[in-house]
């Protein structure tokens, strides 16, 4: 099956989820005896046709539009939508961010098919794509099938590898006719709100606090530990909710899930929608006073002990290992 | 301003779920519905644009059980003037869900269509961007700042380590993210509130039929973690679990 994926170009890169989307998405098209292809969409992003070659795909659309510098969901749509067509590929991959997310349900739309969102595993089985996803919030894992094709799958970050299986990358110009009507959703600006953060769902190491930190001042204690190990921050619900820390930080059901190397849970007690949301990390590390704490059911190692002597003495600690 | 919020339902938070017998949806029993909780805050947000502009409020449910309890006991007492349960149609098909959506929302005029970003059974957080495209509609999804001015949405969108500003003339579907002008949890409904409820219009109509395109062929819980194990007591157990990171898990 002949697979397309849509990249993403953000602070002149192209993104890591996309490179892993794309990576998987080779790998997919190689097994049942198709090729690759890539989409590059944006203002002036030809430059990155390279890139995408590196990582396995035979041929590279460019829609460039200098409509396109920043997100227009109806003019990126049509411009996927084109590469499609031209591609004839049975799946169109994205990458699980906030502009894959986005503009794959608007492909989806125009495709007259569902988007299978944050997948975790992708396979064909009689020529028909099936996915696996975490629904729920990961307390359950379904696995889908499209009856229709193309299928539109996002992949989540952090899953799947992106490696390098370098192809032809011939370019192709798949610029789609867009009427300037047709561009709706219009992105002024992009403010930049957290500018330097790790991402939290693309991060490799994540620390998280929770009430057992007592009050939002101690919360330096978290972002210390976090900067020795080049961690994103997260938080749980009750800490979000007591108004201690932004949603944007929230690891759970109703916030972010989350699947990094290692997740270091400091002062967290582990209610169920927290759990949800970070289990599917490789390593759990748990910080609790309570040895009871479901935390520590999930947890592969845990110190029972009190955060504000813990986990100063982990921070001095990785510190000191990770500068030898 | 006409404002549409669709609710949908789905198990609460904090329900232990489990696979029903058919081994691909979950059992029910025992699991408390609510509406899920990010179209609950569009429901706040709405209401509260409501109180400040004037306007109507209308809950906008697709319910493949036809059940209507929430709308009634929930969306109607917190506010909501006007409630319409679509009966019928699938989940975990967003594609299907939206031209049910779609279908619907052409009889029942709006200005702003509110959902949650996504719904918390299937995750799925298509179906506003979808309904947007049907509707040849502008959209902004996980929506953290919404401001009407004149026929324009002035709108602040989250993305990763930033935010989008952008402006959506409307009618316009906007999908709400936790936190959308300041709003963080929803009100509780009050005697007054339960009382009008009861008297307030409520449409029940069957769902469109719609091309299937998605299906599920199988759930099942994830494999419980390995058991893991304490390695010390207090500050005495860092030196350990920093070697064990480093030496046995290698994650460092």
């Amino acid at each position: 099956m002949d697979t397309l994926t849509v990249l993403e170009v953000r602070d002149g890169k192209v993104r890591r989820p996309c490179l892993e989307a794309l990576s998987e998405a080779r790998r997919l098209a190689q097994k049942s005896g198709g090729q690759a292809s890539a989409l590059l969409v944006g203002d002036a992003v030809r430059a990155h046709a390279p890139e995408a070659a590196k990582h396995g795909a035979a041929t590279v659309y460019v829609a460039e539009d200098p409509r396109f510098r920043l997100y227009a969901p109806e003019g990126y749509a049509r411009a996927v939508v084109e590469a499609q067509k031209k591609s004839g590929a049975g799946a169109v991959f994205f990458a699980a961010t906030a502009q894959g997310r986005d503009l794959s349900a608007t492909v989806g739309a125009m495709l007259g098919v569902g988007v299978a969102t944050e997948c975790t595993g992708v396979s064909i089985e009689g020529g028909r794509v099936l996915a696996r996803r975490p629904v729920y919030a990961g307390k359950v894992t379904a696995t889908v099938r499209f009856r229709k094709a193309p299928a539109v799958l996002s992949l989540r970050a952090n899953v799947f590898a992106a490696d390098e299986s370098p192809a032809a990358g011939a370019v192709v110009d798949a610029k789609p006719e867009v009427e300037d009507a047709a561009l709706r959703t219009r992105v002024r600006e992009v403010a930049a709100t957290a500018q330097g953060k790790v991402e939290l769902t693309e991060a490799s190491i994540i620390v998280s606090g929770g009430r057992g930190l007592k009050g939002p001042e101690n919360f330096v204690l978290r972002d210390n530990l976090a900067a020795v190990l080049g961690a994103a921050v997260g938080a749980s619900r009750a800490v979000v909710d007591n108004g201690w820390r932004p949603h944007s930080e929230q690891v759970g059901q109703t916030g972010k899930t989350v699947s990094p190397n290692l997740y270091i849970a400091i002062g967290i007690s582990g209610a169920i929608q927290h759990l949800a949301g970070m289990r599917t990390s490789k390593v759990i590390v748990a910080v609790n006073k309570d040895p009871d704490a479901p935390i520590f059911k999930v947890a592969d190692y845990g110190i029972v002990g009190d955060v504000f002597e813990v986990v100063p003495a982990l921070t001095e600690e990785f510190k000191r290992v990770l500068t030898h | 301003m006409n404002f549409v919020v669709c609710c949908k339902r789905v198990p609460e938070t904090i329900a232990r779920i489990k696979i029903a017998a058919d081994g691909r949806s979950i059992d029910w029993q025992g699991v408390q519905p609510i509406i899920s909780p990010y179209d609950e805050l569009a429901l706040e947000c709405a209401l509260r644009l409501k109180e400040k502009g004037g306007g109507q409020v209308v809950a906008l449910s697709v319910d493949p059980d036809g059940q209507e309890t929430l709308l009634r006991n929930k969306a109607l007492p917190l506010g909501a003037d006007k409630a319409v349960l679509v009966k019928g149609g699938p989940n975990f098909d967003g594609y299907a869900v939206a031209r049910i959506i779609a279908e619907t929302l052409k009889t029942v005029p709006f200005d702003v269509c509110f959902f949650g970003k996504q719904a918390i059974d299937d995750d799925g957080g298509c179906v506003a961007a979808m309904v947007a495209e049907m509707l040849g509609l502008p959209r902004v999804n996980t929506c953290v700042g919404l401001e009407i001015d004149g026929r324009t949405a002035k709108c602040r969108r989250q993305i990763e380590g930033g935010e989008e500003l952008i402006d959506a003339p409307l009618p316009c579907i906007i999908g709400v993210q936790k936190g959308i002008n300041g709003v963080h949890e929803a009100r509780f409904p009050g005697i007054k509130g339960i009382m009008a409820a009861k008297s307030k219009p409520f449409e029940v109509r069957p769902a469109p039929a719609v091309e299937a395109t998605m299906e599920v062929v199988k759930m099942e819980l994830p494999p419980d973690r390995p058991p893991g194990r304490i390695v010390g007591q207090g500050k005495d157990a860092v030196k350990e679990l920093v070697r064990i990171l480093r030496e046995e898990a290698k994650v460092l």
